[in-house]
């Protein structure tokens, strides 16, 4: 087989070579539709070292590279699970690597939107599966028998007729020279065969972090290395005019001190004033003396309040886009037995990963050397060349494990600060930002405002749905996750049916947040759904699958999957038992969201007082045919929920005067352990390729604590956070 | 002005601004980075060490009020990364993201130094302090039990409703 040299073609290749000293190399180059040629790779080198998936050593050690970021999702162990799986090799015969960024070797090196899973399922097992085959030839041809007769266990080809078995490691060097083969014809194992995949297999990283060895961005040193904090404009986008640079350069430990002049846009580098000193605490103490005249610009005038009342105005207006429409809604509602409407909003939210945002650089002789926790590598290395005009070829990428994810290392401002300050100083540097820096320039998931009529027959049946939603954004455009699908549920599903926007414009970074778009909708949909289902009288749960009855029209949203899920999650909560006590009550709600279907209980109880304890959760998720890691895809669930229920309960970014109020975790709390219920997980397997789960289990946590609130006290909770709310009863 | 305390048993001296927080005397110039940095204000539990046999939130304890002291960080827990608490956090797989769990560990070797035996309001109480952003906690109370001998009251029942 030859490779092609350029062009990047889709076909499917694989690359394999010998190491010196009887090693076997296999490289392959993955795009999301399979796996795509490596360019020529040329003679193993540091570059060579890049491209390598597999690597499988004399003494039958088998290295794998991770190529995607690992934020805490458990990329870093599944990948690699997929192709020991086909490679058919014991999973402790595997050492895992973390690859650096290289764009040239990996493609699709990218963590979110839950779609490491998808992407990786077929090609990462054939990769392993094409390096069996290679094994298996090398041993057949050694005992001139054919490759048919031979089979293969834990690393060991053997040769049953003959009695004879040889381990990979002494293969490793002959099945260099066999033939590829053809990576979609190369024969996959039967699931009922599996060894690794569906086996609880634990985190790579555990023993490292369990005792504190250096792995994250934030632990990077190099000799010499500077610490710096960039100071921006508490008001989005605000301008520096006046800095006390000469006062800050005076400080104990302080080496620079210096304008950076920024952009317009939100997401790139902004003005700011960075300090740099022989530490991070001598950089933090220059700061606190640190006086800066800003010219705050426009967006200083807006707030919260603001943007709630301006809702409210939009809300009195015809809407200004139609986003679907579907029969007659106001023929339908003013025929209704009965109609609802309700008015629910959601705020601002940071992400507030608990490692705070940083990044090392180091730039010298035209060369820039970046260290950084980012979901988003290739977006960082564009937009640190875009800024400084630099040649994308002068810039490396190194990759760390990130402590926290969430959608908000999608962003890389804070690796184009790093890269500006490295350039100017052309000394090695760590940029580490305060937690108030982080939660107070985040890129937030937008506040939304959702004005909702949904009308009942005399039946009990949904007949009619309208959401005006008023959201940010301009010229008719969603600003950065505060749009909604045409097609969100439950379009499809209600006859009449008509979903408008009107946009609020702002000046406010935003962004996605595991779930993103979810993760507020849900909450909004799945209680007002509820507010129908006590309309119509009708239990909230047999209201859904009523709901979901007939087929919809969108694949993504298949109601016999959520129909599924639905009905194991009443059996596994005994949601039709009777007898709660009073203050006592359950919730319940689910979301299709990233490919995944997701239904949850929860029971809470609420004392007369209107002090909130939340019992339990159950929650059901289908994620196709196979759950790769067991134990990991509990474990991933269960954290989703545990976050929904952390935003639901006191979760806000309030805007005041064109900054986020809250800084840290006084004002912005997350779940604490004392706060934190039960909660059990269950999976329902189908006939679907498997699907991710770092974002389908959150939305329906929300909108199942709120309707839970509901059944236990009688109050609506049509406006998060839950903690504005009195909750008393009786 | 040099500043003499104990690291994970070893004598130590730094010169450092006093009101320099443990915390990154401990990361900055020791070299020691399994204390993380989260919060800065004592709000998250990242930066737990083990100060004179206390838990402690590194980030708000000015390293002049360690002189002479005792100073136990997650490198100094056990030699071999054996102690109970990580066996037991490997063993359930506790860690998501990781970011947080060296602080977690010490707060729980905190614990079981005083209570061996501790129930779920115990763990809760002792627990309180460190937050974890990727929600492990169901698993971190699972371990503490795990390393000391007792059952969590939700695993019980979780396992009997099965
Ligand atoms: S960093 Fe010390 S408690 Fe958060
Ligand atoms: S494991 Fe990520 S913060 Fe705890």
């Amino acid at each position: 087989m030859t490779p092609p040299t350029s062009g990047m073609t889709r076909r499917h290749f694989l690359r394999v070579s010998a190491i010196t000293g009887g090693g076997l190399l296999i490289a392959a180059h993955l795009d999301t539709s399979g796996l795509v040629a490596l360019s020529d790779p040329g003679p193993l080198g540091s570059t060579a070292e890049l491209n390598v998936f597999i690597r499988i050593g004399p003494d039958g050690s088998v290295t794998i590279q991770a190529k995607n970021p690992e934020i805490g999702q458990g990329v870093k162990t599944m990948l690699p699970m997929l192709i020991a799986e086909e490679l058919d090799v014991n999973w402790e015969q595997v050492t895992v690597e973390q690859a650096s960024f290289d764009p040239a070797a990996f493609q699709g090196q990218f963590a979110g939107g839950s779609n490491a899973t998808p992407q990786n399922w077929l090609p990462m097992r054939q990769v392993g599966a094409a390096g069996r085959a290679m094994l298996v030839a090398a041993a057949a041809r050694s005992w001139g028998v054919s490759a048919e007769t031979c089979r293969t266990e834990a690393g060991v080809v053997h040769h049953d007729p003959s009695d004879r078995a040889l381990p990979y490691g002494d293969l490793a060097g002959q099945a260099a020279s066999m033939p590829a083969p053809e990576l979609d014809e190369v024969p996959l194992k039967d699931p009922a065969d599996f060894r690794i995949i569906g086996t609880t297999v634990k985190g790579v990283d555990n023993h490292a972090i369990v005792t504190g060895l250096p792995q994250y961005g934030i632990d990077f040193t190099l000799p010499g290395m500077l610490y710096a904090h960039f100071q921006k404009c508490p008001v989005f986008g605000g301008r520096v005019v006046d800095a006390n640079l000469d006062e800050i350069r005076a400080m104990p430990g302080v080496r620079y001190a210096f304008v950076v002049e920024g952009g317009e846009a939100l997401n790139g580098l902004l003005d700011g004033v960075a300090i740099v000193a022989e530490s991070w605490w001598q950089a933090r103490t220059a700061r606190n003396a640190l006086q800066v005249t800003w010219d705050e610009g426009d967006t200083a005038s807006q707030s919260s309040d603001g943007f709630r009342e301006a809702s409210r105005e939009l809300f009195g207006q015809p809407a200004e886009r139609e986003l679907r429409g579907d029969g007659d809604v106001e023929g339908a509602l003013a025929s209704a037995a009965a109609v609802v409407e309700a008015d629910y909003e959601y705020p601002f939210l940071a992400h507030a990963p608990l490692e705070p945002q940083n990044c090392t650089a180091h730039f010298r002789n035209g060369h820039l050397e970046i260290w950084a926790p980012t979901q988003t590598p290739q977006n960082g290395a564009n937009l640190v060349a875009s800024t400084l005009e630099l040649d994308p070829d002068d810039i490396t990428i190194h990759l760390f494990r990130v402590g926290g994810g969430f959608g908000r290392r999608l962003s890389n401002d804070y690796m184009v600060e790093a890269a500006r300050i490295a350039v100017e100083i052309e000394e090695p540097v760590k940029l580490l930002w305060t937690r108030e820096d982080d939660m107070r320039h985040d890129f937030y998931r937008p506040a939304g405002f959702h004005r909702m009529r949904g009308g009942v027959d005399s039946e009990g049946r949904l007949t009619s749905w309208h959401n005006h939603f008023v959201s940010f954004g301009s010229d008719g455009r969603f600003a950065s996750s505060a749009g909604v699908s045409p097609n969100e549920f439950p379009a499809g599903f209600v006859p009449n049916f008509r979903l408008e926007s009107s946009l609020i414009p702002f000046g406010i970074p935003t962004g996605a947040l595991r779930a993103p778009g979810s993760n507020g909708l849900a909450f909004v949909y799945q209680c007002f759904v509820d507010e129908l289902a006590e309309t119509a009288g009708a239990d909230p749960l047999q209201f859904r699958l009523d709901m979901l009855a007939h087929e919809g029209e969108d694949p993504g949203q298949d109601p016999v999957r959520a129909r599924r899920v639905l009905e194991r999650v009443a059996e596994v909560s005994g949601w039709h038992d009777q007898g709660l006590p009073a203050g006592t009550g359950k919730g319940v709600a689910f979301h299709f969201s990233h490919r995944g279907y997701f239904a949850e209980v929860v029971q809470v109880t609420v004392s007369r007082a209107g002090d909130l304890r939340i019992d339990r959760v159950w929650a059901v998720g289908d994620v196709g045919s196979q759950i790769i890691n067991p134990g990991f895809a509990e474990h991933q669930s269960q954290g989703g929920v545990l976050e929904g229920l952390s935003q639901a309960l006191a979760q806000e970014i309030t805007i005041q005067e064109g900054r986020a109020v809250q800084g840290n975790f006084h004002n912005f709390p997350l779940l604490r352990i004392q706060e934190a219920p039960p909660v059990e997980v269950h999976f329902v397997t189908t006939d679907h390729p498997p699907t991710g789960l770092g974002e389908p289990p959150l939305p329906p946590a929300i909108p199942a604590l709120c309707n839970a609130i509901h059944a236990a006290t009688g109050h609506r909770i049509r406006s998060l956070p839950i903690s504005k709310h009195d909750l008393s009863w009786g | 002005m040099p500043i003499r305390f104990r690291v994970n048993g070893r004598e130590t001296t730094v010169d450092v601004q006093p009101n320099t927080p443990l915390l990154w005397v401990l990361r900055d110039v020791l070299d020691l980075k399994g204390t993380k940095f989260g919060c800065g204000i004592a709000q998250c539990g990242a930066c737990t060490v083990h100060l004179n046999g206390s838990p402690a939130r590194s980030c708000a304890t000015p390293v002049a009020s360690v002189e002479d002291g005792e100073v136990l960080t997650i490198e100094g827990l056990s030699p071999d990364g054996t102690h109970p608490l990580q066996e037991a956090w490997k063993e359930l797989d506790v860690p998501q993201c990781g970011y947080c769990q060296a602080g977690q560990i010490m707060s729980a070797a905190a614990l079981l130094q005083e209570n061996p035996r501790p129930t779920d309001a115990d763990i809760d109480a002792a627990m309180a302090g460190n937050l974890c952003r990727c929600g492990t906690y169901l698993r971190i109370r699972r371990a503490i039990h795990q390393a000391s001998g007792t059952t969590a009251a939700d695993v019980e029942d979780v396992e009997e409703a099965r």
